[in-house]
């Protein structure tokens, strides 16, 4: 009997179209960004990543980040436990709440914050008057970031979770473990894998996020740029140049993520291999 | 330690959506070293009971008492329990070592041993289950008899008042099972834990409980030692669960039960139809009919087990096949290949359809 893709010849043109494909639709854009920053030259590159304006734009993207990614990490290992571990109404309703902002359109979410906290929204008057900003200023584009990066690290761990089940957790807690060193000790090292995965997703979502953030962060270059509205801006400007330079460092960013994934995937197999050789 | 469980009783789900009794409120005590089994088919409570025991699940109404303490509302992990599950639940990411250690390692410091005590009793608890070899292993590495026992060292690791074991065999093939429940009987013996247990498995139940705790649909039906359970059951359905059971329908007349071309003598029974249960060690076999039974069968399928031979009896006036079990002389005698036509005499007959479970002897065995 032969099954599909069996016969060599299948075999060959299923992984040619793959690689191909790949090639064409993922490296291509990659090599493509490296050769227009490039283009004139590694002087003038550097000059445009010294550019004070790409340099606060670096700046700004960092603290989002920095920001953005810690508190979905609590929230997200918070939502999976509660979610997979406990019996409440409403459980299903929650879990089709994590996923609005994948379903929204990242414009769309940004509007929404504008219509709740701009000056004329409904909690503006209030944070107006007491002098608080959070349009247009880096709160503003924490707050729009998280949302939208907020599902990707319960959503990598609730189908493990689910999977794994709770009975570890129940045999530590007859062995007298209290509820920090249960998850310390048992369903951490449980979900770690998920859990780096999930923050790499966060963190690649949070660097490159475009359009929730430049709905809120009302583009003032030097200010309130991150990253890819400086790309943007800069492309607006003609200096193509400058606008790949920029680009060039996200997809640096995105790359380093690509390879801690493959160093990730490296070890997992390793210790895979370890487990089955003995 | 003694347990007191005193109207314990529970329902899944939330109300207004379809709720699930699980268990009915629910009586039992359980003496000081005793070793419990609770027996039933699944869905019958006996799981949900052990975890309630356990804390895991708490129960909507009644108390539970280890000895003269008052446990209902007591945590988990101040129950003083050990926990066995069927999947074992060995913490995978740590060496068998860890797993074992990990009670002792997660006492709060004042009470905690110091390294070099828990090491030595660790090693102690692996040599316990023969396993000091393979300390450094990982749970995966293991097979399912071996990650049991871990489990069970992990569990006896705080030297808890009360060992629970959820289906602790049930995973496991026939052979280990066997060797397991020796070893377990044995362990119990040494160590004199109270234990509960909960099985399927009516074998595993009677030969490894001091009592037998029979459920079914949240209810106990019946609690005793394993023998008095076989010769006494207290109901149909504790007989039916404990073991192969032929049934028997047929109208009686003048203390006669005719049924088909069978005919059978039934001293001292009401006219009217009944239904009798009979063992298949209760069959016994020859090539003649007398004047007290005349049930003929013929042989559809022989199975030797161990020391005794398995018939399969069919027979027009029966809606389903008998099992009887003979002996190897008798098999021989008989000459039962498939296809030899036979006369069953009942030895004794059970009849559950009166006020109480009645025996009757109809036949002597000749």
């Amino acid at each position: 009997m032969i099954r599909i893709g069996d016969a060599p010849a299948v075999r060959r043109v299923l992984i040619g179209t793959a690689l191909v494909l790949t090639a064409l639709f993922l490296l291509l854009p990659l090599v493509a960004i490296f050769a227009q920053a490039l283009m004139s030259g590694l002087d003038v590159y550097w000059q445009n990543l010294s550019d004070q304006y790409t340099l606060a734009a670096i700046g700004l993207t960092l603290l989002v980040t920095l920001a953005t990614v810690p508190i979905n990490l609590v929230f997200g290992v918070f939502l999976a436990w509660l979610v997979t571990r406990f019996d409440f109404p409403g459980r299903r309703l929650l879990q089709t709440l994590i996923d609005i902002p994948f379903a929204v359109s990242p414009v769309v979410a940004g509007l929404v914050y504008l219509l709740l906290y701009g000056r004329n929204g409904w909690l503006g008057g209030w944070l107006d008057a007491h002098d608080i900003q959070i349009m247009f200023a880096w709160p503003g584009i924490v707050l729009a970031t998280i949302f939208v990066t907020c599902p990707f690290v319960a959503r990598e761990l609730i189908p493990l979770m689910q999977a794994q089940g709770a009975r570890e957790e129940e045999a530590a807690v007859t062995l007298g473990a209290s509820g920090w060193t249960i998850f310390r000790r048992v369903t951490l090292p449980k979900i770690r894998h998920a859990l780096f995965y999930g923050v790499i997703l966060t963190n690649a979502r949070a660097v490159g996020e475009f359009g929730a953030v430049s709905v809120v962060a009302g583009a003032i270059r030097g200010e309130t740029n991150t990253l890819p509205l400086q790309v943007e801006q800069l492309y607006q400007d003609y200096n193509t140049v400058g606008a790949f330079t920029s680009a060039s460092l996200l997809a640096l960013l995105a790359l380093l993520a690509l390879l801690t994934l493959a160093a990730k995937a490296a070890l997992e197999w390793r210790a895979a291999r370890r487990e089955n050789a003995s | 330690m003694s347990i007191r469980i005193a109207n314990i009783a529970k329902t899944y789900g939330r109300p207004g959506r379809g709720r699930t009794r699980a268990l009915e409120p629910i009586d039992l005590d359980i003496h000081d070293g005793e070793l419990i089994g609770l027996l039933g088919p699944s869905g019958s409570g006996k799981t949900t009971l052990l975890r309630i025991v356990a804390g895991l699940e708490q129960a909507d109404s009644g108390t539970i008492h280890f000895a003269e303490r008052d446990v209902t509302n007591v945590h988990v992990r101040d129950r003083r329990i050990g926990f066995v599950f069927q999947h074992y639940a060995l913490f995978r990411h740590m060496s068998v070592y860890d797993n074992v250690a990990f009670g002792l390692n997660a006492l709060p410091r004042r009470e905690r041993p110091s390294s070099a005590e828990i090491r030595s009793r660790v090693m102690q608890l692996l040599e316990m289950v023969r396993l000091q070899a393979f300390a450094e292993r990982f749970p995966a590495q293991l097979s399912g008899g071996q990650q049991q026992r871990v489990a069970l060292a992990r569990a006896l690791a705080l030297k808890p008042d009360v060992l629970l074991l959820d289906e602790p065999f049930g995973a496991l093939d026939a052979k280990v099972r066997q060797e397991l429940r020796r070893w377990l009987r044995h362990l119990h013996e040494e160590l004199h834990f109270t234990s509960l247990f909960v099985t399927h498995d009516q074998e595993e139940a009677l030969e490894l409980s001091d009592r037998v705790v029979v459920m079914s649909d949240g209810r106990i039906e019946q609690v005793d030692t394993p023998d008095a359970l076989y010769r006494q059951p207290a109901n149909r359905f504790v007989f039916e669960f404990l073991g192969d059971v032929n049934r028997l329908e047929g109208d009686v007349r003048d203390e006669t039960l005719t049924c088909g071309e069978a005919r059978l003598a039934v001293p001292g029974m009401p006219d009217g139809r009944h239904e009798l249960l009979l063992r298949p060690h209760e069959i016994h076999l020859s090539e003649r009919d007398d004047a007290r039974a005349h049930l003929p069968v013929s042989v559809s399928a022989v199975v030797p087990v161990g020391a005794e031979v398995r018939l399969e009896l069919e027979a027009d006036w029966l809606g389903e096949p008998w099992l009887a079990s003979v002996g190897h002389e008798t098999f021989e005698r008989l000459d039962a290949k498939r296809g030899k036509r036979l006369f069953a005499h009942p030895v004794r007959l059970h009849r559950f359809d009166a006020e109480r479970p009645q025996t009757l002897s109809p036949v002597c065995a000749s």
